[in-house]
């Protein structure tokens, strides 16, 4: 990590997206991660997820959750072909429910 | 076998947002039914604009929309700053101009104003649907005849596409090669709640007046985008904007961009106390008019950002007053096409002619050079504002102890760290493709 995130207060993006309301489909995940995404690809969502849904633990292993889904679509334009096995719009009324935006 | 549908509507309209909303209204206006689906459950819920409009093309609609909709502030104070860690160079400009009669912009919030904007659709004759995803376009002998949604399938011998940056629809049709991902952006925001007074006193602004700002540098830690901040009635929208060609290659992510900047001592006391009460996020076509798909097919029509209309130069973003003027211009090519019972392809390249001959193409075209000159314009967000910190502090620090100098040297010392031909070179590109 850069020296300037360090001494910067960490964003807890949980805390952020605990404030969105989502309708969560439990069964259908709109957007799945193919197993042997490479870390390259992986690193940029990492970055670029707005959600922070890409996470890589402290023995290195990625895990993503759609349920924080913004459903911006920065993983597909990033990865869609090299690391999602599937990008889609969660099923009609699922999802984000932006009030504001 | 065109002859064996049983057409549900003339025209359907996919997505509820500014194109979609606009171009329902203005074919329902000329007493055509039009069917609109929108994924989410009302219009404007998967929306988000940073952001503020400008209202030119919306007001050619609704000439009084800005009495009757949601609208949030007049902006009157636009700013534009130099950022980095600690230090913030701030150009502030502010004029009754900016407000005037055909050229007046406004900070929106999508949620409240879509659904305005689907209601005067619906009040027109418009049948909204909400809460159906469109999965797929029918398609015979290579024209469109309507939308799959689900296991239900709906005819009509004109579709009109407006769902979004990620159309999956035009992708369907092939109208739409992958985007690169410099050609886009992902923008994350706060809307912070602040109580009208507050921003009023904070952001030195007049009632119902508000302040648009624009930050480069620290904003998206280096890499090429910027932060914002638009002040809504009540609240403030803050939050980034970053190019998903440059982002990955720097190691702050998105998230914490939005975390810097509200901890930005430049701006931690404009919304201190405030209440985070949505975070949305949402992607931005940058490419311009390189990266324009097919507008047009056998029954089809693409508006708005499914159309990937928008500019973004910097110093100004645009996307909604294209998004409107598109969804009326493609209604009109619609109303044509409808009246002459021709469908075709070369019917409906009417909207392209329209399109060309307005303001949309004129403006796209005229930039469209900008989008790859910022993507080769990195020190606008690494070391100019360094340059200026640098410049102002030598300029504004009195410590007693470092030996006064000419205005000249410290000037001239944190320029020619860059060089002076690397700066003067960086203002020929811009002022070239600007």
């Amino acid at each position: 990590m850069s020296e300037q995130t360090s001494e910067r207060p960490q964003v807890n993006v949980d805390a952020k997206l605990a404030i969105d309301k989502f309708n969560v489909d439990e069964a259908n995940p709109h957007i799945v991660v193919k197993e042997d995404i490479s870390d390259a690809d992986f690193h940029k969502l990492m970055i670029c997820c707005p959600a922070g849904l890409y996470k890589l633990d402290e023995d290195g292993k990625k895990s993503f959750d759609y349920a924080g889904c913004l459903e911006c679509g920065t993983c597909r334009i990033l990865c869609g072909k090299t690391g999602l096995e599937k990008w889609t719009f969660p099923q009609g009324t699922m999802g984000v429910e932006y009030r504001w935006g | 076998m065109a002859e064996e549908i049983e057409y549900d509507a003339d025209v359907i309209v996919v997505g509820a947002g500014f194109a979609g909303c606009v171009a329902a209204y203005t074919l329902a206006q000329a007493g055509k039914a039009v069917l609109m689906i929108e994924r989410g459950n009302y219009a404007g819920s998967k929306n988000m604009t940073g952001g503020r409009f400008y209202s030119h093309s919306l007001k050619k609609v609704f000439p009084n929309f800005e009495k009757e909709a949601p609208i949030e502030r007049k902006v009157t104070h636009e700013k534009i700053s130099l950022m980095t860690a600690e230090s913030n160079f701030t150009v502030d400009f502010t004029s009754p101009k900016l407000g005037e009669e055909g050229q007046d912009s406004y900070t929106v919030l999508r949620g409240p104003f879509d659904q305005w904007l689907a209601e005067q659709a619906e009040n027109a004759g418009v049948e909204c649907i909400y809460g159906i995803r469109v999965d797929s376009l029918i398609v015979n002998d290579g024209k469109v005849q309507g939308v799959v949604a689900g296991d239900d399938e709906l005819h009509a011998p004109i579709v009109i596409l407006a769902d979004g940056v990620n159309s999956l629809l035009a992708q369907q049709l092939g109208f739409l090669p992958e985007p690169s991902p410099s050609q886009m952006a992902v923008g994350a925001k706060e809307v912070i709640e602040l109580g009208e007074d507050v921003i009023n006193d904070r952001f030195n602004l007049a009632p119902g007046e508000g302040t648009a700002w624009l930050f480069a540098g620290d904003a998206t830690a280096g890499r090429i985008g910027g932060g914002i901040i638009y002040t809504n009635k009540t609240s403030v929208s803050l939050g980034v904007v970053a190019t998903l060609g440059d982002t990955p290659k720097g190691d702050v992510s998105v998230p914490q961009m939005v975390e810097n900047l509200k901890n930005h001592p430049a701006v931690a006391p404009l919304i201190e106390g405030g209440k985070t009460i949505e975070y949305p996020g949402h992607m931005v076509p940058e490419g311009g008019y390189n990266m324009l798909p097919k507008m047009v097919g056998n029954g089809v029509l693409v508006t708005g950002d499914a159309a990937m209309l928008c500019i973004n130069l910097g110093y100004l973003v645009r996307g909604m007053d294209f998004a409107v003027a598109s969804g009326q211009m493609a209604a009109e090519a619609a109303i044509e096409a409808l009246d002459a019972e021709d469908y075709s392809e070369a019917k409906l390249s009417s909207y392209k002619t329209k399109m060309e001959n307005s303001f949309v193409m004129r403006d796209i075209k005229a930039v469209q050079k900008w989008p790859e000159t910022m993507e080769g314009f990195g020190r606008m967000f690494s070391q100019y504002p360094s340059m200026i910190e640098k410049i102002m502090l030598s300029m504004f620090v009195v410590d007693g102890k470092t030996e006064a100098t000419p205005l000249k040297q410290k000037l001239m010392g944190p320029v020619k760290e860059i060089g002076l031909f690397s700066i003067l070179g960086d203002v020929r590109k811009a002022v070239k493709a600007l």
